[in-house]
């Protein structure tokens, strides 16, 4: 890998002048350069055309009592450079604007309205300014303002949810799916407009399960905060709980004992090939492959079950902590882990050759709902639809967290992007990760599982990633007094890659929907929070 | 076809056969945590630990009401190890579905020590035992009507998808739901029961309402995990309601978090009084 690095300030301050304010070394993992003001355009397209940056995730604060204006934060990463950049712009509260980036950068359209709907701050040249977090019916209200108190009751739902663009034409017809779907699967709205069987246009209205999470952290003591980060989305519990706690973690510069540092890494693989192994029994199950699919299942409930006798949980709930894991390894534990990964390994071989023997499968699946390699690219595709794409990104690879650094392991990835390639992208993710945990399991797990708690030192901010089965989640901090937080942004992978799906399924017929949604198969509720 | 056949007859039958015989949770699995109310010196340490405020404190001059609320509980075992007096355990029972709010709820009273700690115990009320008795008129009833097929249309009203990976395991061949006549559908107007997972955000009532409005009767509903009985950590806020009985009239509701399938398989049997038959 060529070793990157971001330009330094003085080399910045000589292009942008006063734009350019100071740069600071937050940590190891990241870089602050803060901005004279909110237009950091020009920087922007610097940093994306000169030092092939992507830009990773885009966020405000609230910082009007303490440093009298709203920060918006735009995190970059660079291919082989470890560090993250984090643009730091003021925006001051007297002109609540920034201008927006979604024209030229499609990836943080929703994020930038989200920063709308929750800060009030205005996207100024946004080509989509609607609402997106909250629906139409909302009152005139930003959650995320520090003085919103979390409790504000809020008069019940009344109106217009959305208004959809109308499809008109002779023979186009308007399709709405949702919120209640036929399945057992989370809310969201889709409208699809068909000419025929085939799907002209799909709009999405997603956040019908906002919580208010982000508010919700700020509210919570770190401890409790944990089990707020393992419920962002259930199926990653464990690798946002992680996420989480890593970021507390480097905020108050606490050292993971080595011994915590591997359980991660076995939990949050363990973790990933539940969900894939489920995946690609859905996948089979909606083309109508369901021997596959009962197979499937029995290994995931192998799975569950060996996370339950591992862990206590078959969620993997309730194990990662501030400093560390729960609990340390009991004798027999890593026996039984070795054997079920052997056992799994096996039985896994089985249904890919199950599903492989299929021509009707691999029919139905190559060419269908394809994501081009260069709409991937901008829309900021990350994670399993992203790497089967051509998107060549792996947090464990890219920003080595927990004991990633100690494993071998490759990164698949396709140009195709159609759902046979996504799910070989989850078959070849699932072979690896038996590798990483069979070399686990060759170590000593043995040690101190979890570094002395002590209290967390207020205002200080920190980033975290991981790799999650769906792909890239963040987590940034701010922590506050008494052990609690000022902000926390979460980042589900979900949330750039609804877009993928609109793309991916245009031209598709409407009843290759469902394996096309499920060949991403996005987090409604990581995306809602 | 035939390794398909091959591979099915090597498998074998994997489904299990609870609830006939008692189901095999590993030794690790964080069930019920029980109290030892005579025991316990400070509940205070719990209190503080607990992510979702199912243990609260409550001091009233020189007595303490301490209230345990298993449709909070998340079952993360922190109460557990709060404290130096032991007086609580885990223990592997699951099987905590019940008809009333209020059975889910215990409450201990204790005379104060000056330094906050507990003096004497001056009762115990819990409501458990009245689940019989208070539910066997109605029990049999909805058993004519349900206990036969039943037709659940499971809705997500808000939750993390934590509940949703385990009613979908209910599916699986080996909970294999189907074994009991009991099956999931597509359309509200073709359910008797709606298995209502939450907590119901600002965003879902109005589906949620509308979908229980699209159910024909007679119809039960379940409100499954802590999110679904009670809000759970995400509570009342500006975009959460709380429990689903916010919204609708709950008959049954079953704890966890999510709960296991044996948990839910249990808290649907006893929606529809078939648990006896085991």
């Amino acid at each position: 890998m060529t070793v990157a690095r971001f330009p330094e300030a003085a080399a910045l301050q000589e292009l942008f002048g006063e734009q350019v304010l100071s740069m600071r070394t937050g940590s190891d993992e990241h870089l602050y350069l803060v901005t004279g003001g909110p237009d950091i355009r020009g920087i922007v397209e610097h940093l994306r055309r000169d030092h092939g940056a992507r830009i990773v995730t885009v966020f405000a604060e609230d910082r009007r009592s303490e440093d009298g204006a709203f920060f918006n934060y735009y995190v970059f990463e660079q291919f082989g450079n470890p560090q993250y950049l984090i643009l730091c712009a003021p925006v001051h509260p007297e002109n609540p604007e920034f201008p927006s980036l979604s024209a030229e950068i499609p990836a943080v359209n929703w994020q930038e309205r989200e920063m709308q709907d929750w800060f009030g701050l205005k996207a100024v040249g946004h080509p989509n300014p609607r609402r997106v977090a909250m629906h139409d019916n909302w009152p005139d209200v930003h959650p995320l303002l520090k003085d919103f108190p979390l409790r504000t009751p809020l008069p019940r739902f009344e109106g217009e949810r959305h208004i959809y663009r109308p499809a008109m034409g002779e023979g186009v017809l308007q399709v709405p799916v949702g919120p209640v779907h036929a399945g057992i699967i989370e809310p969201g709205h889709f409208s699809f407009a068909v000419a025929g069987e085939p799907i002209l246009y799909l709009q999405l209205r997603m956040f019908y399960t906002h919580k208010g999470t982000e508010k919700l952290f700020e509210n919570l003591p770190v401890h409790k905060a944990v089990f707020l980060a393992e419920s962002i989305s259930g199926d990653s519990s464990f690798s946002h709980g992680t996420a989480f706690c890593q970021a507390i973690e480097r905020a108050s510069d606490i050292d993971v004992p080595r011994s915590a540092l591997l359980t991660r890494t076995i939990f949050l693989e363990l973790e990933r090939i539940y969900n894939h192994v489920a995946d690609i029994g859905a996948i089979a199950t909606d083309v109508g492959f369901v021997v596959a699919n009962a197979h499937a299942s029995r290994l995931r409930e192998m799975l569950f079950t060996l996370n339950e006798h591992l862990s206590g949980s078959r969620l993997l709930r309730g194990v990662v902590c501030v400093g560390g894991v729960r609990r340390a390894w009991q004798s027999g534990q890593q026996n039984m882990l070795r054997n079920a990964v052997d056992a799994f390994e096996s039985e896994f071989d089985d249904l890919v050759a199950l599903i492989y023997s299929s021509d009707s499968t691999r029919d139905r699946l190559e060419h269908t709902g394809i994501l081009r390699p260069e709409k991937a690219k901008d829309l900021g595709i990350v994670g399993v639809g992203g790497r089967a794409s051509g998107i060549d990104l792996d947090v464990r690879r890219d920003h080595p967290y927990a004991a990633y650094d100690q494993f071998a392991f490759r990164v698949p990835v396709y140009q195709a992007g159609d759902v046979w390639h996504r799910m070989q992208v989850r078959i070849d993710e699932v072979k690896e990760s038996v590798g990483i945990l069979k070399s686990a399991t060759e170590q000593n797990l043995y040690g101190t599982h979890c570094a002395v708690p002590r209290p967390i030192p207020p205002d200080r901010c920190a980033i975290s990633s991981v790799e999650g089965w769906r792909g890239e989640i963040i987590h940034w901090v701010r922590t506050g007094p008494g052990n609690r937080l000022e902000r926390c942004k979460v980042k589900d992978p979900s949330l750039n890659n609804w877009p993928a799906l609109v793309e991916a399924v245009q031209g598709n017929i409407i009843a290759d929907f469902p394996v096309i949604n499920k060949s991403f198969n996005l987090s409604y509720s990581g995306t809602d929070r | 076809m035939f390794k398909i056949i091959q591979q099915t007859v090597r498998t074998g039958i994997v489904t299990t056969t609870y609830p006939a015989t008692p189901a095999d949770v590993p030794a690790f699995f964080r069930g019920k945590p029980v109290f030892d109310f005579e025991r316990w010196q400070d509940a205070r340490p719990a209190g503080e630990v607990c992510p979702t405020q199912a243990i609260s404190v409550l001091d009233n001059g020189d007595q303490r009401t301490v209230t345990v609320d298993y449709g909070r509980c998340v079952f993360c075992g922190l109460c557990a190890e709060a404290g130096p007096d032991q007086a609580v355990r885990v223990t592997r029972d699951f099987e905590l579905a019940t008809h009333k709010r209020d059975y889910l709820v215990v409450t201990a009273d204790y005379q104060l020590n000056p330094d906050g700690t507990h003096g004497e115990l001056l009762g115990v009320s819990t409501r458990e035992d009245d689940v019989e008795t208070a539910g066997r008129t109605t029990q049999t009833a909805i058993h004519k009507l349900l206990g036969r097929s039943l037709a659940i249309r499971q809705v997500d009203a808000g939750s993390c998808n934590g509940c949703e990976l385990e009613i979908v395991a209910l599916n699986n061949p080996i909970y294999d739901i189907e074994r009991f006549g009991i099956h999931f559908v597509a359309s509200p107007r073709h359910a008797d029961m709606l298995l209502v997972t939450g907590p119901v955000t600002r965003n879902m009532e109005l589906a949620l309402l509308k979908t229980f409005r699209a159910t024909p009767d007679p119809k039960v509903v379940v409100a499954v995990g802590a999110c679904g009985i009670s809000g759970g950590i995400f509570g009342e806020s500006y975009a959460s309601l709380g429990g689903v009985e916010k919204v609708l009239p709950v008959d049954v509701y079953i704890p966890g978090c999510p709960p296991r399938p044996q948990a839910l398989l249990h808290g649907i049997l006893l929606a529809v009084g078939r648990l006896a038959e085991k």
